[in-house]
């Protein structure tokens, strides 16, 4: 029963149609989840006690961070599916992960620098999450520099399929170095576990957050894997009909 | 005014947490502006595309 | 007779035997990537005041920067004669398992180009101030980190086998896989040359080399198939 829905899922016609509905349904609660978690994080979440004011940063931090690991896992997963079962929906998914994963590495890296100055006391370390993370951003760059190098888009699906998911160490490396190594950035405090360690007044508005970034994620991939699959479709007749609608 | 003030002051964070929110913002919008053109561009190229087909299978 | 008929490891044996000939008939391009790093190396030196303490200081990363530049030049050498002739299309189509002579290839690439850094690297490292009682500590170092880079770059090459000889992006591609073995491996010999115990380090770039060994064939399959589709 699950092979149907995927192999359903996998026919390019079909993703299109769904992608094209279900956006709205990520998109609009994205947004009020967002405004919802601004709210919370930069109004009525207490100043720390430490770091005053300032650690309402972790409120766009935070979710960058997750969004970078995340969207590198989708990218992993979706480009081997892709390579194993020759699916080209899965290669469409694939490449449209990189330059917004890539985009919120970036963003990780540079508040978590501006974060940094005031709190350690320096704008970079190179310590281990930091230079893991770091690394991630190369690794995106890397699949996004292969992808674009290789003319024929078969082939450049295969083979930035292959670099993906020989980078894809990379992310429990990021995610558990700040336990296995001494290292400046803090301890996991939401992402491990057992119990969070935040107060609810806290640690509300980060899982607001959190979901509102993973559900425009999921809504920024729709949109832009619609335009990759109809990049690789030949067929023409369901193009057609899609393309009058639009 | 010293509510809004205080607001925007951020402890004295301020000149770190504004640009972050700021860049934040940026990188959300440019993201979703970039999304929506590829997406544009994609449909434009599949239209020519049939466009050249149907020129090709009507003649 | 079938190429079947023969067994792997002869198949294997052979196909080294042919690369190791190839490469002694081009000297000179084989001893390039060896001339790189001691260049590199002892660039250091001229650029900095000699004071032995700064070199001693700054050889772990002069050692393994010019370990790693050196190993990016070398990759040049190892699929591009055969993916331009055939070779590799014709290794792909024998009944042998591609991965393992994939590997083979790779194993007398690290011969010719990264064992002889290995010998070197203690001549390199006692010219930046490294003391003798480090070498042990600095040669394990530099050979578990050749290996790990050889197998880390074959991957590069092969998923850049069909494109222009573009440098830069295989040095993208690369960098973030290799980067640990820079980070351990000038942490090990930073530890020999301050006199300590290298072990932790050393363990740590040993399990990434495994590790490397036990993916890269994979990879590497995967990727020159691709190249060669």
């Amino acid at each position: 029963m699950a092979w149907v829905w995927f192999h359903k899922f996998g026919s390019p016609p079909h993703f299109y149609r769904l992608a094209t509905q279900l956006t709205p349904w990520f998109g609009w609660p994205a947004l009020l989840l967002g405004i919802a978690g601004l709210i919370g994080g930069l109004g009525l979440a207490p100043p720390d006690y430490q770091q005053g004011d300032g650690f309402r940063i972790i409120y766009v931090h935070a979710p960058a961070a997750w969004l970078s690991l995340m969207v590198y896992t989708v990218m992993a997963a979706s480009a081997a599916v892709g390579l194993i079962w020759r699916m080209n929906v899965a290669h469409a998914v694939a490449a449209s992960c990189a330059p917004i994963g890539a985009s919120f590495t970036a963003l990780a890296l540079v508040t978590g620098m501006l974060w940094g100055r005031p709190m350690w006391g320096t704008y970079w370390e190179w310590d281990p999450r930091l230079t893991s993370e770091l690394l991630l951003l190369f690794l995106y760059l890397g699949y996004m520099g292969l992808r674009n190098a290789i003319d024929d888009l078969a082939r450049a699906d295969r083979a930035s399929a292959v670099l993906a998911i020989v980078g894809v160490v990379n992310v429990p490396i990021i995610h558990y170095s700040v336990t296995w190594w001494n290292s400046l950035h803090q301890a996991p405090s939401v992402m491990k576990f057992g119990r969070p360690t935040m107060p609810a007044s806290m640690l509300v508005p980060l899982l607001l957050m959190l979901a509102g970034f993973t559900l425009y994620f999921i809504a920024l991939l729709l949109t832009r894997a619609r335009g990759e699959v109809l990049r690789r479709e030949r067929n023409a007749r369901w193009m057609l009909e899609a393309l009058e609608r639009t | 005014m010293s509510g809004i003030a205080h607001f925007l002051a951020m402890g004295g964070y301020a000149v770190y947490l504004w640009p972050c929110y700021g860049l934040t913002a940026l990188v959300v919008g440019i993201n979703f502006a970039s999304a929506r053109r590829s997406l544009r561009l994609a449909q434009r190229d599949a239209r020519r595309r049939l466009e050249t087909l149907k020129v090709v299978a009507s003649s | 007779m079938s190429a079947a008929r023969i067994g792997f490891l002869s198949a294997a044996a052979l196909l080294a035997a042919r690369d190791l000939r190839l490469a002694l008939r081009r000297a000179g391009d084989t001893l390039l990537p060896l001339g790189f790093f001691l260049v590199i190396t002892t660039l250091f030196p001229l650029s900095l005041d000699p004071s032995l303490s700064l070199l001693r200081d700054i050889a772990p990363a002069a050692l393994w920067v010019g370990a790693l530049l050196s190993s990016l030049l070398a990759l040049d050498l190892l699929f591009r004669d055969d993916g331009q002739d055939g070779t590799l299309e014709q290794l792909a189509l024998c009944a042998q398992p591609f991965a393992g002579l994939l590997l083979a290839k790779t194993v007398v690439h690290w011969c010719l180009t990264g064992l002889p850094l290995v010998l070197v690297a203690p001549l390199a490292a006692s010219a930046l101030g490294a003391p003798n009682a480090a070498m042990p500590g600095i040669l394990a170092g530099v050979l578990l980190g050749t290996i790990a880079l050889s197998l880390i770059g074959a991957v590069g090459a092969g998923l850049t086998l069909t494109l222009r000889r573009n440098g830069s992006l295989l040095a993208l591609l690369v960098l973030p896989l290799a980067v640990p073995v820079l980070i351990f491996g000038a942490r090990a010999t930073a530890l020999s040359i301050a006199g300590a115990s290298p072990a932790a380090p050393l363990y740590l770039l040993a399990a990434f080399a495994v590790f490397a060994a036990t993916l890269a064939p994979w990879a590497l399959a995967a990727a020159v198939r691709i190249g060669i589709e």
